[in-house]
């Protein structure tokens, strides 16, 4: 048994990882969230309410699939985990069922977001509609540009897409403004961080909502095979929402290998790259202590990504954790490869994936099996809001 | 040598002006040039900008002020250098402002020694959590005569404001609304009054400066009338044009304390 802690501490840190490092003008809107957050989240009423709208509402559980062709392409034993059948096309909407209902208990009025590809704007605007609340996402200018299905879609749900027009233009710059939104709306407004990132309590609140995708593994698995741990356990990694809820009810599991997949980019050593744990080092970003792509100077660099949603320069505390002690694995899959891993499982299985999922996929073609494993890969989201990508990329 | 700070305080508490900028802003080689222009305007301490690639406190103008310093080649390393000369040109108090992340990677220690070595006086970064200054740096700051300044809001606790000034030696900057950089102070605000009412009976060992949304003659007074003095930063550096002026800098000083 492990004697490593890989959850939350009382004082919000993942071993070294982690904390508040937020300016005073954030202190009381995260003070109020950590104060309450584990009661409210705890208490029997939440839970059933959270539980039956990810049931009735997002339509869980989702399946966990036998991919009997991709498995013989490799051979193995994969299974897919289908957040992509989840209302709204993606795991985000998990995290955002959980986030509203915690703020109605706290009183507030109004739901900031931030997006990058949409998919975590989508999830919150879908929300926010479910329960008449007002929203507004920030999104960067450029990712405005490539996921426009995702930005009419938050229209269409009544929320307000605001640009975000410094920096890369990206989610990192669409994360400073709606903090800075929060630092101007103090007391209505209640934050829906889409990752597990940020100030301490959200790294570990975002898991605890995403970690329903993992307790569903473990269940499903059993039925499927008689044991509820697989070998493997792979899922693409951004902030890392995704993967830190396919990962938590398996990490104290240490036969369980867990396979975090960055997003190389271009490649890693070509400077247009999000590969946090190889390009970068331990610092502080957007309120917690992390790993981060940035110079000498602690400047953050702008990462690059094909995938909007791994367009991200730093990872979850928690997963810097994870990478620190060794139990989970960090791995880099390139633009390309990750396209190519897209078609293949489109065209094996008939499941168009989004770009971001299609990283994980791309890493079992780096694996060796012997065919007795067991291999569950987190299909994060669908394809559908990344169809104009493909189709540049495919030339369809 | 005493904390310049401190003594400045000491000698006198009421209708001090301060005034912020980004160094390296607009050109990489302003930063002493406008410290001087500040202090023969009558700035009474300085807060000098280290800028930041993701400066979430900072409404448009500091932002964007910073931005073009990074791409001016602005670093720690660069303003350390600068600063050298600082205390040939400059005697008033200075203070350095900036985010905790190029303070980590610099490494604190080598920060404070460095800021120490040039004649900084205090150190303001927003970031940096209480509970860490606490345990980890205290002791490093105090080794180094400087003040670690902190923020305070309208929405902060008397009880979390009174721990404030436990750990603080020089004053608090008491931010006049809680929000970004750059907004307009109201001057008849019922909240803000209140605000500055609770403020004054807290009775704090040490002085408060209000800053944020202090931009002319009568949001300086009103600042003034509920604390030591007041803060400027956006409404200075959005006078701040590509070549730097004296007369400008000078005007500028003048329209706010006259």
């Amino acid at each position: 048994m492990s004697t490593i802690n890989y959850y939350v501490d009382e004082r919000g840190y993942f071993g070294d990882f982690g904390g508040a490092y937020i300016p005073e003008m954030l202190y009381p809107n995260v003070e109020e969230l950590r104060q309450n957050y584990l009661s409210i989240i705890n208490s029997a009423d939440f839970q059933q309410e959270f539980k039956s709208l990810l049931k009735d509402y997002v339509g869980r559980e989702t399946p966990l699939f036998h991919a009997k062709r991709l498995s013989a392409r490799y051979g193995t034993t994969i299974y897919l985990k289908r957040e992509d059948l989840n209302h709204t096309g993606a795991h985000k909407v998990n995290n955002t069922i959980g986030q509203i209902l915690l703020a109605e208990k706290l009183g507030k009025k109004r739901i900031i977001a931030e997006t990058g590809a949409g998919q975590h704007g989508v999830a919150t605007a879908t929300v926010c509609a479910l329960r008449g609340l007002e929203c507004v996402v920030y999104m960067g200018e450029v990712d405005i540009k490539r996921q426009a299905p995702n930005v009419a879609r938050m229209k269409m749900l009544g929320a307000t897409v605001k640009a975000a027009t410094s920096g890369s233009k990206t989610l990192k710059d669409a994360t400073n403004e709606a903090m800075r939104d929060w630092i101007n709306n103090p007391v209505d407004t209640h934050y829906i961080i889409g990752s597990v990132v940020g100030p301490h309590p959200y790294p570990d609140m975002v898991a605890r909502f995403q970690s329903v995708i993992s307790a569903e593994i473990k269940t499903q698995l059993k039925e499927k095979t008689g044991t509820e741990l697989p070998d493997y356990v792979l899922a693409c990694v951004g902030g890392g929402s995704n993967a830190m809820g396919t990962f938590y009810h398996f990490l104290n599991d240490e036969s369980v290998q867990l396979i975090a997949v960055e997003a190389a980019g271009l490649g890693v050593n070509t400077g247009k790259s999000a590969a946090t744990t190889i390009l970068g080092k331990e610092g502080v970003l957007h309120g917690s202590r992390s790993i981060l792509m940035q110079t000498e100077d602690g400047q953050v660099i702008e990462p690059h990504s094909i995938s909007a949603g791994l367009d991200y320069p730093g990872i979850g505390p928690q997963h810097a954790h994870l990478f620190k002690t060794g139990r989970s694995k960090y791995v880099a899959i390139t633009d390309d490869e990750a396209m190519q891993a897209a078609r293949l499982l489109t065209q094996l299985e008939g499941i168009i994936p989004a770009i971001e999922s299609s990283h994980a996929l791309a890493y079992l073609e780096k694996m060796k099996f012997n065919g007795n494993e067991k291999v569950v890969v987190c299909l994060s989201g669908r394809g559908d809001k990344d169809l104009q990508t493909y189709m540049d990329y495919f030339n369809l | 040598m005493n904390n310049r700070l401190i003594e400045l305080f000491k000698n006198k508490n009421k209708d001090l002006l301060s005034v912020y900028f980004t160094a390296g802003y607009p050109q990489l080689d302003d930063t002493l040039t406008i410290a001087k222009a500040l202090e023969k305007a009558g700035a009474d301490f300085l807060e000098i900008g280290f800028p930041y690639s993701d400066p979430v406190a900072d409404g448009p103008t500091i932002q964007n002020s910073s931005q073009t310093a990074l791409l001016n080649g602005m670093s720690l390393k660069v303003l350390f250098e600068q600063l050298k000369e600082l205390r040939k040109q400059v005697s008033i108090p200075v203070i350095l402002m900036g985010y905790v992340n190029p303070v980590l990677q610099y490494g604190v220690e080598k920060f404070c020694a460095d800021a120490a070595s040039v004649g900084v006086d205090g150190v303001i970064v927003p970031d940096l959590p209480m509970y860490e200054y606490e345990e980890l740096y205290k002791d490093v700051f105090e080794k180094y005569n400087l003040s670690n300044i902190f923020l305070i809001t309208p929405q902060s606790s008397d009880e979390r404001i009174r721990k404030i000034d436990h750990l603080t030696e020089g004053f608090i900057y008491a931010l006049s609304s809680s929000s970004t950089t750059g907004k307009q102070l109201a001057l008849e605000d019922a909240q803000t009054d209140a605000y500055f009412k609770r403020l004054k009976e807290l009775k704090l060992k040490n002085p408060l400066m209000i800053g944020f949304g202090i931009n002319d003659k009568h949001s300086f007074q009103k600042a003034c009338s509920a604390a030591s003095g007041a803060i400027i930063g956006s409404a200075f550096v959005k006078t701040l044009d590509k070549v730097v002026n004296a007369t400008q800098i000078d005007s500028f000083i003048a329209s706010i304390k006259q």
